[in-house]
């Protein structure tokens, strides 16, 4: 990458470099996997699997890149996409319609956004508190709304649910002798539709620029003109309607509703978006980044599954280790950034 | 050092967990006065009554909600208390002390388990392990933060994600069982003294962080770490040793309250043991009115405030709540106290307080 910089005429961002550090390291990586470990990973499935498995957290990634660049912290992700899931489970079962159910999830992502935004940006109370609360809220409101868990059973939802758009050209044959198309879930379209969305937010439009501003350092934003409290109050609410979104697309994913859904869903957020280049002192950070942190992460566990490794403790061992290596090297490299200039 | 800024009452930081627990107190009593006289309901206890009663080995002991109080919120109290030293000197949490705590209590077992026989020096030595691995671990995480540069938040996050396997591994994935009578002193009560032991663990170390602040500078060093680093370094405070120290520190909370945590059931489980107390601890750090951005610190602050959170819980179950619901009620508790204890609406009440008292008062409110 150093020998790139000389071409260029501007050198590399902080936000650039890190990101073009995770996207080196995953695809060495799962090359390594193809030509090491073969099997699945020859396999263009594979990498569908993982986007149909990641699509939630990968939705839920973005909104929290976007506080997080924003400097903040938004830890009640993963509880209000469990929120989500168990109330439009509720919903759809007790009669309810899709766009009801649809309108619920956003209204649900929203008022959390808003009430967390409020609470942080208005009154300035610490982030880590509000959202921590706002993380017990929904998980308590979630067995509040039902402590056993909850199978969707309306038609039209199974109707959406088993709508899969199969790819004749990535397929493979069977050793069978059948043709298997590969297959993507509707909800890999809907991350990838939030993916681009966030992209031209953060890169074209002016709000999105405002998310850098207040994270690099309020108080030359707040020179700058840029109204803080409004812009930090958007963010939390950019992240909380994804969440929302991303309980809906949950949902389309498991169909069903469960008290433990998605846990633990924040911390593997937050490790995403890390392992992208998003750093949480604010003003660092990529959606693209963000998108293949996930992959990398959903890719270690694979590969660590794949290897023979049974044991349950390893996967989440491997996962803490590889955290440690990328979070090294972005603290070595930024050192050595700083220290040159 | 008198504080300049001191809100009203002159309790200062204190004022939010002393309203909080004054609340609770209120809020039992009316409680209890309506269940005694209202509704003469008479299988109802007061949330207050303590009682002495025969326990299943045949000791005396207290019982009653207050007791199951201070004796629940043992492991919060203790790990606050480290936490209020690395939150001052880093300006950040270390979310990884629910896991660390599984390390430090499985290392506690193991040697147990390798002993043929248990007495007391055998839980002391398995206890000194516990507490030189969990030192250890806490000075990986002291060296991402203080020497790499690392937000504590990102670097408590790997042993976050792994901690509770590698304690699954310890384990060798099973879930082992202690049984001694030296366990179960540790863990409930000692013969001959009504007071559960965990109690009095954490008077104990209360009285060591006393004794630490009066005959060092860690206190003085570590305020200034927080508040200003280059300043410190300046005068001379090695910056990087005072974090390193304050997550060793924690090491020495976390193996402490983890063999409270493995001697009160007997057995260590990975998956549940302290679950979830990362959150809450940070939560009593907070409440207990610390900058979580660093800088000055009370750890009494700290430790009122995991009280306040196990009174909030025990009276919460005592109104019949399930235990899986409490978060919902709790959140709304914490937001309230935030809400309380911002500094926008302290400002804004105060203006309407002036308002409403004429211009008397209006510097009185200056000063406040």
């Amino acid at each position: 990458m150093k020998n790139n910089n000389r071409y260029q005429r501007e050198p590399l961002t902080d936000t650039q470099l890190l990101m073009s550090i995770t996207i080196v390291i995953f695809v060495v990586m799962y090359l390594l996997a193809m030509i090491i470990l073969q099997g699945g990973f020859l396999h263009p499935q594979q990498i569908f699997d993982m986007l149909n498995d990641n699509a939630s957290l990968i939705i839920v990634s973005c909104g929290l890149t976007v506080v997080m660049i924003g400097a903040g912290i938004d830890i009640s992700v993963g509880a209000v996409t469990s929120l989500v899931v168990m109330s439009c489970v509720m919903y759809l079962n007790n009669g309810g319609s899709i766009a009801g159910s649809v309108f619920l999830a956003l209204c649900i992502g929203l008022a959390f956004g808003m009430m967390q935004g409020f609470l942080i940006s208005y009154l300035d109370i610490q982030p880590f508190i509000v959202t921590l609360a706002g993380m017990f809220l929904a998980r308590g409101m979630t067995t509040i709304l039902s402590v056993n868990p909850q199978k969707v059973e309306h038609e039209g939802f199974a109707a959406l649910r088993s709508i899969k758009i199969e790819i004749n050209a990535l397929g493979y044959t069977a050793p069978n002798g059948n043709f298997i198309p590969a297959r993507m879930e509707l909800g890999v379209v809907v991350a990838l539709l939030c993916i681009v969305f966030i992209f031209i937010l953060l890169k074209y439009i002016r709000l999105g620029r405002g998310f850098y501003a207040i994270g690099g350092n309020q108080q030359s934003a707040l020179m700058l003109g840029i109204n803080v409290k409004r812009t930090r109050f958007l963010s939390y609410i950019i992240s909380g309607v994804l969440s929302g979104i991303s309980g809906y697309v949950f949902m389309m994913h498991t169909g069903a509703g469960n008290a433990t859904n998605a846990a633990g869903m924040e911390m593997n957020a937050i490790a995403s978006s890390i392992i992208g280049g998003t750093l949480l002192t604010g003003g660092v950070g990529n959606v693209l980044g963000t998108f293949f942190g996930t992959l990398t992460l959903t890719t270690i566990k694979k590969i660590v599954v794949s290897s023979g490794l049974n044991d349950p403790w390893w996967q989440s061992i491997t996962t803490g280790g590889m955290l440690c290596f990328f979070i090294l090297l972005q603290s070595v490299v930024l050192n050595r950034r700083n220290r040159k200039k | 050092m008198k504080n300049k800024k001191k809100s009203f009452g002159g309790l200062g930081q204190l004022t939010i967990p002393v309203i909080a627990l004054c609340l609770l107190v209120i809020f039992n009593l009316v409680r209890d006065m309506l269940f005694i006289y209202y509704f003469k309901d008479p299988n109802y206890v007061s949330f207050f009554s303590i009682e002495l009663t025969k326990n299943n080995l045949d000791n005396m002991v207290f019982a009653g909600n207050l007791i199951s109080i201070i004796n629940g919120a043992s492991e919060l109290a203790i790990l606050a208390m480290g936490m209020t030293l690395v939150t001052a000197a880093c300006g950040g949490q270390d979310i990884s002390v629910g896991a660390a705590a599984a390390i430090a209590g499985s290392v506690f077992v193991k040697i147990i388990k390798m002993s043929p026989w248990v007495n007391g020096i055998v839980v002391l030595f398995a206890f000194v392990c516990a507490c030189i691995v969990a030192m250890i671990f806490g000075s990986f995480n002291g060296t991402l933060v203080a020497i790499f540069k690392i937000q504590p938040m990102i670097a408590t996050l790997i042993l976050y994600t792994c901690g509770r396997s590698i304690a699954y591994w310890i384990n060798g994935g099973a879930t082992p069982t202690v049984s001694s009578p030296v366990i179960s002193a540790i863990g409930s009560f000692i013969p001959g003294i009504p007071i559960p032991t965990p109690v009095l663990i954490v008077i104990a170390m209360a009285i060591v962080f006393k004794l630490l602040f009066k005959f060092t500078a860690l206190e003085l060093f570590t305020q200034s770490v927080g508040i200003n680093q280059s300043a410190a370094r300046l005068n001379g405070i090695n910056s990087t040793f005072i974090k390193l120290l304050s997550f060793i520190i924690l090491g020495v909370c976390v193996a402490v309250s983890g063999c409270i945590g493995v001697s009160r059931l007997g057995l260590i489980n990975h998956e549940t043991l302290l679950l979830d107390i990362e959150m809450d601890t940070i939560l009593a750090v907070a409440i207990g009115g610390n900058n979580l951005g660093g800088g000055k610190f009370k750890i009494s602050g700290s430790i009122l405030g995991a009280y306040v959170i196990q009174m909030l819980t025990i009276t919460l179950y005592s109104m019949k709540v399930s235990s899986t619901d409490v978060k919902a009620y709790k959140a709304i508790v914490i937001i309230l106290l935030v809400v309380i204890g911002s500094p926008v609406v302290k400002e804004k009440f105060g203006k309407l307080m002036s308002k409403l008292l004429g211009n008397r008062s209006k510097t009185a409110v200056k000063g406040a």
